[in-house]
């Protein structure tokens, strides 16, 4: 079965959308758009490192978005005016791993499967990564829900409960950091914050409970993977991008439908 | 130190800070605070805006680190917090009782109990963004209260209550004292509802202006150079016994002669 390309991009997309969809809910209370766009577009150069020094990919995205996601927390903490240093960042990050990429000489690099996804070439070690991955993430933010969400609804009420809202801060960079890694290959790096922020915000309409936000915004992606895939087969599209539109159309519908109370 | 009522055993004390000092960047919010609180003390803190009021109270929850001084809490202390406001981003659905399951699970009889005991019983499945501002502030105490504290902080807790919903929640703020033997921490500029209600009332304006019993405070020199005048009245509700208990606050601000408010008894 897994031999089937199509059966490993669908099972690559889901585990994407398991992994973003509790991560992209945070991402979206606690208005880290910006904030998921640096880390991204580290990856780039990420990839630009990881193929200069020859190591695995994911390893170069894996830590490239880790440190661009420890600086980016550092930054907030110092009180920075977040808006514009995390727009410098961002793009900066990802000029940076344009350039970077330039430099390899001898290596063909098809930059755009990095920047906009190559799922339909996963094969069955990088499935297994992915799946790895997002596992972690999910068990990551599984083990800290609690917490996490406190330390969302208040930093203060966090900390007189006894909780270091720093820590849960850290516990989202380091999720984020691996789902841009696991993602990379999925969506690409500029479309990843995307499949983040999209289906968490279709599921918004939906939802009356923190965790029901959660499991809608996975049941979104889900459906927005396999509905991409589907129509990137059909119409003959890039499969990245087509992901991204179908939960794009997703969002539009949920616009329709009246806010629970 | 001016004022105190005495030195206290340490082991007494609930939370205590030593000559703490909060800063942000390059303002200085608040200097050289000594401050404590017992069990089952109701003290208050009033200040003007921007008098580091909210700062004392960061500092104590830890949430901002003293730029001097230090924050001494009683091991395995207890804290229950009421903040000023509280905005739930639109985009987090939220329910009451998820939201008193934060971060500890809470039986449902023990939410409904405690929704009943503030005043608002059979709110749980309400929508956070969805009360009235008498309900979310009780709400936020009954939240402090699942944790059995035994310190209440509550920072401007009465803001956006009318006159009768306010003296309603000091009431069951007293109540909750009586009950418990909780101390309680208040920040406020309801100047004469809370004090009333105080043991000890502190005046603060970047450092410690005075501090002792709500009558004496509102006699010292310091308080009225910064509440003065403009309270159109309200000190009158006040008993004035000019007992001059606060020439003991020997204070920098003291050799400015104080005008004696026009209506003060």
């Amino acid at each position: 079965m897994l031999d089937d390309f199509l059966v490993r991009a669908a099972l690559a997309g889901l585990a994407v959308a398991l992994a973003a969809g509790p991560l992209g809910a945070f991402v979206v209370w606690r208005r880290m758009a910006y904030f998921g766009e640096a880390t991204a577009h580290a990856a780039i150069l990420g990839v630009a490192l990881a193929l200069g020094f020859e190591i695995s990919v994911f390893a170069g995205t894996l830590a490239t978005a880790l440190v661009m996601a420890l600086a980016v927390t550092q930054l907030s903490g110092r009180g920075m005016a977040m808006d514009t240093a995390l727009g410098v960042l961002a793009h900066a990050a990802l000029a940076f791993g344009l350039v970077a990429v330039s430099f390899l000489h001898g290596v063909r690099v098809d930059l755009s499967a990095y920047l906009f996804g190559d799922i339909l070439a996963v094969g069955r070690d990088e499935l297994a990564v992915i799946w790895l991955g997002a596992l972690a993430v999910v068990g990551l933010v599984l083990w800290r829900w609690n917490a996490l969400l406190t330390a969302t609804v208040s930093e203060e009420l966090a900390k007189a409960s006894g909780l270091d809202p720093a820590r849960e801060r850290l516990v989202l960079t380091v999720a984020l950091a691996l789902v841009v890694a696991v993602a990379l290959q999925v969506v690409g790096a500029l479309l990843i914050v995307a499949l983040l922020i999209v289906p968490a915000a279709a599921a918004r309409p939906l939802a009356r409970s923190p965790e029901g936000m959660a499991l809608v915004t996975v049941a979104i992606g889900a459906l927005s993977a396999l509905g991409g895939l589907w129509g990137s087969l059909e119409f003959d599209t890039p499969a990245g991008p087509s992901i991204v539109v179908a939960a794009s159309m997703l969002f539009a519908a949920s616009l329709a439908l009246p806010r629970r109370a | 130190m001016p004022c105190l009522p005495g030195q206290r055993s340490m082991s007494q004390v609930l939370i205590a800070t030593r000559g703490l000092g909060v800063r942000y960047g390059a303002v200085n919010a608040l200097e050289k605070v000594d401050f404590e609180i017992e069990p089952g003390e109701i003290v208050t803190v009033v200040g003007p805006n921007g008098s580091g009021k909210s700062s004392l109270v960061r500092a104590l929850l830890g949430v901002v680190r003293p730029a001097a001084g230090q924050v001494i809490r009683r091991p395995g202390l207890r804290v229950g917090y009421v903040p000023q406001k509280l905005a739930v981003d639109e985009r987090m659905p939220l329910t009451v009782k998820r939201f008193l399951s934060l971060p500890e699970r809470r039986g449902a009889s023990e939410i409904a109990q405690m929704l009943m005991r503030v005043g608002v019983a059979g709110l749980e499945r309400r929508q956070l963004t969805a009360l009235s501002g008498g309900q979310f502030q009780r709400v936020l105490l009954a939240r402090a209260l699942l944790a059995d504290p035994h310190l209440l902080i509550l920072d401007e807790a009465t803001q956006g209550l009318d006159q009768p919903g306010t003296a309603a929640f000091y009431e069951l703020i007293e109540q909750v004292r009586r009950e418990t033997g909780a101390a309680i921490l208040m920040v406020s500029h309801d100047l004469h509802v809370v004090m009333s209600a105080s043991d000890r009332v502190i005046c603060l304006n970047g450092h410690v202006c005075c501090q002792g019993q709500p009558h004496v405070v509102t006699a010292a020199p310091e308080y009225r150079a910064l509440f003065g005048l403009g309270t159109h009245g309200t000190m009158a509700l006040y008993q004035h016994r000019h007992d001059h208990a606060h020439d003991r606050c020997n204070h920098e601000r003291r050799d400015e002669p104080a005008k004696e408010p026009a209506d003060a008894g």
